[in-house]
């Protein structure tokens, strides 16, 4: 890798917290051309807002990792102990997980119902 | 990569080629590195002659890439762009309306590529032939779009298109748009270029750098053009559009000048290029193939005693407006010639629109006839365009304006079936 490429992967190559936003250009004629950023978790914000439906995964789970091969949003995480949680944070609940279980123990449950939350 | 074959055209030579096969030449002289095509008349003849010089080797280390679609064409191009490489692709009409989301994240993504439009009529009607309302309607884009109006200048705006089109400033994709069949299919001498020429007046190929603002790594994805919230950037982006195409008119001035120092032909400060218009009394603004011939209309017309003139828009993005103030004061009235449509607006010709409303407010200018002919590949006999002359001589100096004036734009040739 080359110098300059280095300068500028030092650059954008920050955790979310220590990269500038965008607020911090000055102004229009500051700014790069194009905006360009590492597809790093929460880069658009807290996706979670958007569900309407949340997936609860219940008891009789047999921990067989469909659900986790299946989430196109990667929220899906293996535990310790090899069973599974969903990250509510940026699940949107689009329910594939819940299609796709072959043991039905994904229920999708509408936010305004979910008890605890 | 392929060895250098020993008939690799190296010095400058004079050749009988189609427009298309210049647009093909002017490709292979930047040496690109990435050309993506699909087939479409009339544009197909460019892509065949370059598929014939990566096939037989001239173009060494181009990769050429054959999709589906031409909206996978923009879009494999972009990407090709996105890594940092000189890209070139063709296309016309009914193509580059398939195209068009690509030509906004083009544009949008500042890549400086360079594609070859042989202008066709939009469907329906079915229509192949010269007419420039599929590279005018993309007016919005963001990209540079140059008109052609010769062979030679086919060849020659495409290189010069690359030099403006690459400035670290600019960083704009562009157009070279010529008249379907009537520039793209003809056959006239065209002079290539020696290839050590070509290489000391164009920038050097991008390095393993990528262009200045935009960079890739497979082993680190990242993303371009990523979601923007309201409260973002996003306007301050689109400014920046504008701001580079209002910068790069001073660019195409320069790669013109130089383009003449170094290959000795003159295309007027490269957005417009004047005809005996400065002792005129009444002039055209004109561009395309119909320029060309104009000139001799221009000659003939002032044999007869009349003193007229003409431009030729050599860009219509970015707009040379000061020139066309400029041009405006020079004389009394201005016909505009559009061989394309804008329907609804001002006048019923995209450039004729473009000339009246720079010339809003501006005291002393002249006054605009807007023009349309030619649509669809209609002739425009040199006949006609003497004749238009005359009816701007006549309207100038007795007020008399011709019949077929429509919703204000005279519809010159229109059909009368007897």
């Amino acid at each position: 890798m080359t110098e300059s490429k280095k300068e500028k992967w030092k650059k954008i190559n920050k955790s979310i917290e220590e990269r500038p936003k965008v607020q911090e250009y000055k102004d229009w004629e500051e700014l790069s051309p194009i905006p360009i950023s590492l597809p790093i978790e929460g880069n658009i914000g807290e996706t979670g807002d958007w569900r309407t439906f949340r997936p609860i995964i219940k008891e009789g789970c047999t921990k067989c990792g469909i659900c986790w091969m299946y989430c196109p949003e990667g929220v899906i995480k293996r535990k310790d102990d090899g069973s599974f949680e969903i990250d509510l944070k940026y699940c949107k609940g689009c329910g594939i997980c819940a299609k796709e279980c072959p043991t039905n123990n994904i229920e999708m449950v509408r936010e305004s119902d979910v008890k605890d939350g | 990569m392929v060895e250098t074959p020993k008939d690799y055209i190296q010095n400058e030579e004079n050749i009988i080629i189609k427009g298309n096969v210049a647009a093909a030449y002017a490709a292979k002289s930047a040496r690109v590195q990435v050309i993506s095509a699909y087939p479409i008349t009339p544009q197909t003849t460019v892509v065949e002659k370059l598929s014939e010089f990566v096939d037989n080797g001239l173009m060494p280390g181009t990769q050429y890439i054959k999709v589906e679609s031409e909206h996978s064409v923009l879009a494999s191009i972009i990407g090709a762009s996105q890594a940092g490489t000189r890209t070139f692709t063709a296309t016309s009409g009914q193509g580059l309306f398939y195209m068009h989301e690509m030509v906004h994240w083009a544009a949008g993504t500042r890549l400086p590529i360079v594609m070859a439009i042989a202008s066709r009529g939009p469907a329906p009607p079915w229509n192949i032939w010269a007419d420039f309302t599929d590279v005018l309607s993309q007016r919005d884009t963001g990209w540079m779009t140059a008109f052609a109006s010769s062979h030679q200048e086919i060849y020659d705006e495409i290189l010069m298109s690359y030099k403006v089109c690459e400035d670290s400033d600019i960083l704009l994709p562009k157009f070279v748009s010529y008249g379907g069949f009537i520039l793209s299919h003809t056959s006239k001498p065209v002079i290539i270029e020696d290839q050590d020429k070509v290489d000391s007046y164009l920038p050097p190929l991008p390095s393993e750098e990528g262009w200045p603002h935009i960079w890739t790594d497979p082993k680190r994805p990242m993303m371009f053009g990523n979601l923007i919230m309201p409260s973002g950037f996003y306007q301050e982006f689109r400014l920046k559009i504008h701001d580079a195409h209002m910068k790069a008119k001073a660019k195409i001035v320069e790669a013109t000048k130089e383009f003449e120092r170094v290959f000795g032909r003159n295309y007027g400060n490269g957005l417009v290029q004047e005809y005996k218009i400065n002792d005129a009394d009444v002039g055209m603004i004109i561009y395309g193939d119909l320029a060309l011939q104009m000139e001799d209309a221009v000659d003939d017309v002032r044999e007869e005693g009349y003193k007229v003139g003409m431009v030729k828009l050599r860009h219509f993005r970015p707009f040379p407006t000061e020139d066309i103030i400029n041009i405006s004061k020079k004389v009394s009235l201005l016909g505009v010639v559009d061989r394309a449509t804008a329907f609804g607006s001002l006048t019923g010709g995209p450039v004729s629109c473009e000339v009246k409303s720079a010339l809003h407010g501006v005291e002393g200018s002249a006054a605009i006839l807007p023009i349309i002919n030619g649509l669809g590949g209609r002739e425009v006999t040199l006949e006609q365009q003497k004749e238009q002359l005359r009816t701007l001589v006549k309207l100038n100096e007795t007020g008399e304006a011709p019949e077929d004036i429509i919703h204000g734009t005279y519809w010159d040739g229109l059909l009368e079936v007897k």
